[in-house]
């Protein structure tokens, strides 16, 4: 992922402490809250511009919900996001809207996330309606040339929905991103729902897309090798928190959370002899991910990590009454976890 | 190894109000007692609608399997009764599914759903049936089995369940165990804990396993042999190793060279494959693969090639040989 040299070390989104509680309520007259799904539970990173940060995790641990919590599309309970220097969680109406313009965000349901109802041109169209820009025969063409941009015959443009392949309304979901120009955009499992060999189609899409319009991507997915080949730095999370945040190829190469370890180590690689060298190395973790609504006290983790005895036992802390800190460890490693304390 | 199954040219279809749809095109195969065998294929490949065609589960109409033998001891299971064949379903032959969620019964409890196997083709009565569903239920791994045997399958999560499924599919002892894409739906870290279950039971049972899958990985740490199937057709059939060390179907090889891989260093661009796959319904002349073949040459408009023997035990259906040969065109898929 190139970035331009002088922007090098240009933050353009920055979150703190980002929360995204949903209450939980009881009663049918009166309704009590009795608690929260932790979603999100104090996340904190920031993003440079025209790299592609990664986050990586397994069902529930809150990686889609931190996406649309940046966007805004849900108000988030509590923490600060900002981007390009102005803080988005206090901004409304006419104020937002404006923002939004800059950061976009492509879906991760190719089959859910286009109106069935409205043809491709109208699809791809609707942003520049709604941020008034172009109108008519200039609109048109634009809409044509983002078409062509994706790799879509703009011949299409009249089509609906229903006749296209997986794939393709992927690709409409995309030019309808680029549609407004952003900076930012949310990937958010943007390939999950597709076959092994339309994938490769649209990552090397999105990739050159980055480079021909410098845009920043904060690309969410559960397949680590694939956010391995896209991202530059990778964030891993696990039930509401971040517990490691690395570049690429350290976080591959040299693992520090628990939760990281076996997670690559779960990878399955295509490769008959890799894969019977590593079932004999391979770190099976016990159990079920805990529930949201009822976390663990103390780390997240430690209800299934291998090395919580051995924390407790040469550091004296009990894991499951404190939680560990988010620390960079080495230049650029971040950990959340009690053995590196 | 003796033979356990013989697939001879199984054809189904499906009569649809838009045309006949050629899901399964004459495939034929044999798997041996106690062999592992991964059938890999993307979305349209006909991978499910093969193996649901083996015991007969292809919903009439619109479905029909229209021509083909499948040689089960010494039968034909796609010509016995309806009794027989129900008869070994659940039995000598089981299969488990991709969502367990909608596979399971939602109004019956986990004893009722395994038990259900175990009255009916072993003769047990209710007790000895709840007793040997929590020795089962051990087996795969569940914790506390005697209090969770009276649950139902929403108390239960995704991992869970699959492994419930495992213990009812397992109940029979049966010799042949199909599993359709039964970790697909489940993130890795569970992915690999069933992974591992099965791998063990498999050793202790020693019972044959047909395992589909998309994801080579899966097959590549799992299978003895592999079928890669392509529009209803088997385009390549390998041991395992030789498959990814030597793929000699295009297919195959654009498979391979398109999955980002953990532990190799960084390509700038995954190689992918062009297009799309085809219609099933206007199902083409000549090689399905042709319209994003690199390597395709002017016979294979005309002519899909049979299944040639290209290694020991390895076989793929292509007119060239991709291991000395020179891609002939690079961007095959026109768009139109």
């Amino acid at each position: 992922m190139t970035t331009n040299g002088n922007s090098k070390n240009d933050v353009i989104l920055s979150i703190k402490d980002l929360k995204m509680y949903f209450p939980i309520t009881q009663g049918i007259i009166f309704q009590r809250h009795i608690g929260d799904i932790k979603a999100v539970d104090g996340i904190s990173f920031e993003v440079k511009r025209g790299e592609t940060l990664g986050l990586v995790g397994e069902s529930g641990c809150g990686k889609s919900t931190t996406g649309r919590a940046i966007l805004q599309l849900y108000r988030p309970t509590g923490g600060s996001v900002t981007f390009e220097d102005t803080e988005l969680t206090t901004l409304k109406g006419e104020e937002m809207r404006k923002m939004r313009r800059h950061m976009q965000m492509i879906f991760q349901d190719p089959y859910a996330s286009l109106n069935p109802r409205m043809t491709v041109g109208n699809i791809v169209g609707e942003p520049l309606e709604v941020h008034n820009i172009l109108s008519g025969k200039a609109r048109r063409e634009r809409v044509k040339e983002l078409l062509d941009v994706v790799g879509l015959n703009p011949y299409f443009i009249n089509r609906y929905p229903h006749e296209f392949s997986g794939g393709q309304r992927q690709r409409i979901g995309i030019a309808r991103a680029l549609a407004v120009q952003p900076h930012f955009i949310v990937c958010d499992e943007p390939i999950s729902a597709l076959d092994v060999s339309i994938q490769a189609q649209v990552i090397n899409l999105l990739e050159k897309l980055q480079e021909e319009f410098n845009l920043t991507y904060l690309f969410i997915a559960h397949d680590l090798a694939v956010v391995r080949h896209i991202s530059n730095r990778i964030a891993v999370m696990y039930l509401g928190k971040i517990v490691e945040l690395a570049d690429r190829d350290t976080l591959y190469r040299n693992p520090l959370h628990p939760y990281t370890q076996a997670l690559l180590s779960a990878i399955p690689i295509p490769d008959p002899v890799a894969e019977a060298e590593r079932s004999k190395k391979r770190v099976i973790l016990q159990g079920d991910v805990p529930s949201p609504a009822n976390p663990p006290k103390g780390c997240n983790f430690c209800t299934r990590c291998p090395s919580a005895q051995r924390v407790l036992k040469e550091q004296g802390i009990n894991p499951c009454e404190i939680d560990p800190e988010f620390r960079e460890i080495e230049p650029d490693h971040w950990v959340a976890c009690h053995l590196y304390n | 190894m003796p033979t356990l199954l013989e697939v001879k040219g199984l054809t189904t279809q499906f009569f649809t109000q838009d045309g006949i749809v050629h899901a399964v095109n004459g495939i034929s195969y044999t798997l041996d007692e106690g062999e592992t065998l991964g059938i890999v294929g993307e979305s349209g490949s006909g991978k499910s609608v093969g193996v649901m065609s083996l015991i007969r589960l292809i919903p009439s109409p619109p479905g029909k399997i229209v021509n083909g033998e499948v040689i089960f001891e010494g039968q034909d299971l796609l010509k016995i009764s309806d009794e027989e064949i129900r008869s070994i379903r659940g039995n000598k032959i089981a299969m488990i599914f991709q969502d367990p969620m909608t596979s399971l019964n939602p109004v019956l409890t986990i004893s009722r759903q395994i038990g259900e196997a175990l009255e009916l083709h072993l003769g047990m009565d209710k007790n000895q049936a709840k007793e040997r569903s929590i020795e089962l239920l051990e087996l795969v791994g569940i914790p506390s089995a005697r209090d969770r045997i009276n649950n139902y399958p929403h108390q239960f999560s995704g991992g869970m369940r699959q492994r419930v499924m495992i213990a009812m599919g397992l109940s029979c002892n049966p010799q042949l165990l199909i599993a359709d894409e039964p970790t697909t739906a489940l993130d890795v870290t569970i992915q690999a804990q069933i992974i591992d279950l099965v791998k063990r039971l498999r050793d202790e049972i020693g019972m044959a396993i047909i395992w589909i899958t998309h994801d080579l990985g899966v097959v590549a740490g799992l299978a003895d042999r592999v079928l890669v199937m392509y529009a209803g057709c088997i385009v390549e059939e390998s041991p395992v190793r030789d498959l990814y060390e030597n793929p000699r179907h295009p297919y195959t090889l654009g498979l391979l060279g398109s999955l980002p891989r953990l532990d190799a260093e960084r390509p700038t661009k995954l190689l992918s494959i062009e297009g799309l796959p085809p219609d099933l319904i206007d199902y083409p002349k000549g090689c399905p693969f042709y319209a994003r073949c690199n390597y395709r040459i002017d016979i294979c408009a005309h002519e899909m090639a049979p299944l040639k023997t290209v290694g020991v035990g390895h076989k793929a259906a292509c007119h060239v040989d991709i291991s000395v040969a020179q891609p002939t065109t690079e961007h095959p898929y026109e768009i139109v």
